[in-house]
């Protein structure tokens, strides 16, 4: 399933910062982890994942440190601080509030005839 | 991991670090990240290439990669200079080594200069002083260069044998030949340090033009260098001034010997550390003024038009339109040392060649009323040098406006046009020896 690429750069911020509230991580761990949790179904181009990631070191809501990984590469690591977990507390009511909107008028179509593209939207709600 | 791999992911380094915008330690990152991505492919049973081509393709096309990247960091496109290592580099030793010896020449050629203030006499002083100063210069380029013996040895042996001749020709006191040998010897010496910039490859085209690009750079960074130091000397003496010092013997005694060799060193250093400004500069500064050039080139026409009889200035006015013809090539050599050669002919390509249509022009008229005078009443050394020089500029103006003519038409690739320049630079250096070693016997020191 393709999805929109303005939905996918809404959410990934949020995803990744509640990632990294979960414990530090790396590029390509989160990568991973955004796969899963989507079930291979939100398809990041994994290029853009470190412009954001530097953006949201410079914003202070996480913290780089460059580490080595267990056969012997350089590795950054990423992990979220104080004021990225406040962030996330803020992006997790915002998100809520969207969600729940949109529940609603998903629930208010249900009684409608359900059209393709409407299922389509539900499964991402 | 098997070789094959490890080529490709070095190409792959190697084609992302092209995007100015992705700083090494990112693209380490991106590396991590691309061997993981591997790593778990093969490991469902794709071979080494599907794999690559896989996780290079979810990495994303790295145009649009790098202008995200461009826009988290717009302070990358301001390039960053990295002259000693910081936290983020690995590579430390090299860069504290070359900056150790750039500070070394520098501060020789500032003691070499000192020397020649206290050792020689005034006038000798003049005709040396880039003999003192573009040996550092030299020496810290062949240094980063590593040159062999053969290529010191033809650089070092013509050198001596025009430092030679300078001293020992019995020039007149205050004579033309001695001036004009002074000038012209920068021009041979600067043209042998080409030599060593290229590493001895003094045939490469790329190579000359790679130098002329230095030269310009240089020129630019000499330039802000001045600038700044200007300001700093300037608001020292004020306030040395107000404590009731005087700053003036010490600055002409120290501080300019040591501060104007040692700023052409440490720019030739800035140069080789960042070799962009060109870039930044040169397209900025050449559409500024060449279409300002062509502006005063057609007020001057109009003006030696008008004139009527230009006998009663012709030295002068010989010298003023070599001066012209130089910052024409310049601003022609500038563009084009910076020009993308696979660029499809555009608007500054055509205005470059009003340029050098007007500037032909010009020429055209004074050259034809200077040489009847001169055939009329005789010559001097400076006229004939003047005149000499006037030929050359005009042979390579014309061919060059002939080349870009070709280009802008579409009958011929940018290359010829690049190409000629580079062909024909080196005839200024063979001029300037020949002014310098042949002029003065024969017209007896005069």
């Amino acid at each position: 399933m393709h999805i929109d690429k303005d939905l996918v750069a809404a959410s990934a911020t949020p995803l990744v910062l509640g990632i990294l509230a979960d414990g530090e991580s790396y590029g390509y761990a989160i990568v991973k982890r955004v796969h899963e949790l989507s079930g291979g179904r939100m398809q990041w181009t994994d290029g853009m994942l470190y412009p954001l990631l530097h953006r949201l070191e410079r914003l202070g809501l996480v913290e780089a440190t460059w580490g080595v990984s267990d056969v012997g590469r350089r590795r950054k690591h990423y992990a979220i601080t104080p004021a990225g977990r406040a962030a996330l507390v803020e992006r997790q009511e915002q998100w809520a509030v969207v969600a729940d909107a949109l529940r609603q008028v998903w629930d208010a179509t249900v009684a409608a005839p359900v059209r393709p593209s409407a299922r389509t939207a539900q499964g991402l709600a | 991991m098997d070789a094959g791999l490890e080529a490709q992911i070095d190409q792959w380094r190697g084609y992302v670090r092209r995007h100015r915008a992705i700083a090494a330690s990112d693209v380490d990152e991106m590396e991590d990240h691309l061997r993981g991505q591997v790593d778990d492919l093969r490991a469902t049973g794709l071979d080494d290439d599907e794999a690559f081509l896989v996780a290079v393709r979810r990495m994303g096309a790295l145009d649009a990669v790098s202008r995200e990247f461009a826009r988290e960091h717009s302070e990358r496109l301001w390039k960053q200079l990295v002259l000693v290592p910081g936290a983020d580099d690995a590579g430390d030793g090299p860069r504290w080594r070359e900056l150790a010896v750039v500070l070394g020449f520098a501060v020789g050629a500032g003691v070499a200069v000192r020397l020649g203030l206290t050792l020689l006499p005034e006038d000798v002083l003049a005709r040396f002083v880039t003999f003192l100063v573009l040996p550092f210069l030299g020496g810290y380029l062949g240094w980063k260069r590593r040159i062999g013996v053969r290529t010191v040895l033809a650089v070092v042996a013509p050198a001596v044998v025009l430092a030679l001749v300078l001293a020992l020709y019995p020039f007149a006191a205050g004579g033309s030949t001695e001036v004009i040998a002074a000038l012209h010897a920068p021009v041979v010496l600067w043209g042998l340090l080409g030599v060593v910039y290229v590493g001895g490859r003094w045939r490469s085209h790329p190579g000359r033009m790679d130098f002329v690009r230095f030269t310009g750079e240089l020129a630019v960074y000499v330039a802000l260098l001045a600038l700044g130091g200007g300001v700093l000397v300037g608001l020292t003496a004020a306030t040395v001034s107000l404590a009731g010092g005087d700053l003036e013997t010490v600055m002409g005694e120290w501080i300019m010997p040591f501060a104007v060799p040692g700023a052409v060193v440490v720019a030739a250093w800035l140069v080789e550390a960042k070799q962009a400004v060109v870039e930044n500069i040169a397209p900025v500064l050449t559409r500024v003024f060449t279409p300002l050039t062509i502006v005063m080139l057609v007020g001057l026409a109009v003006v030696l038009l008008g004139a009527g009889d230009l006998a009663d200035v012709e030295r002068e006015l010989l010298i003023l339109l070599d001066a012209i013809l130089v910052l024409v090539l310049c601003l022609l050599l500038y563009s084009i040392s910076a020009r993308d050669p696979l660029a499809p002919p555009g608007v500054s390509d055509r205005l470059q060649l009003v340029l050098v249509g007007v500037a032909l022009v010009v020429d055209a008229v004074a050259l034809t009323a200077m040489a009847s005078r001169i055939a009329e009443f005789g010559a001097s050394p400076n006229k004939v040098v003047a005149l000499g020089l006037n030929l050359l500029l005009l042979v390579h103006l014309v061919r060059a406006g002939w080349l870009g003519l070709g280009f802008v038409r579409g009958r011929r690739p940018f290359d010829d046009a690049s190409r000629w320049q580079t062909t024909y630079l080196p005839v200024y250096a063979v001029w300037a020896a020949g002014v310098v070693l042949v002029l003065p016997p024969v017209v007896g020191f005069v």
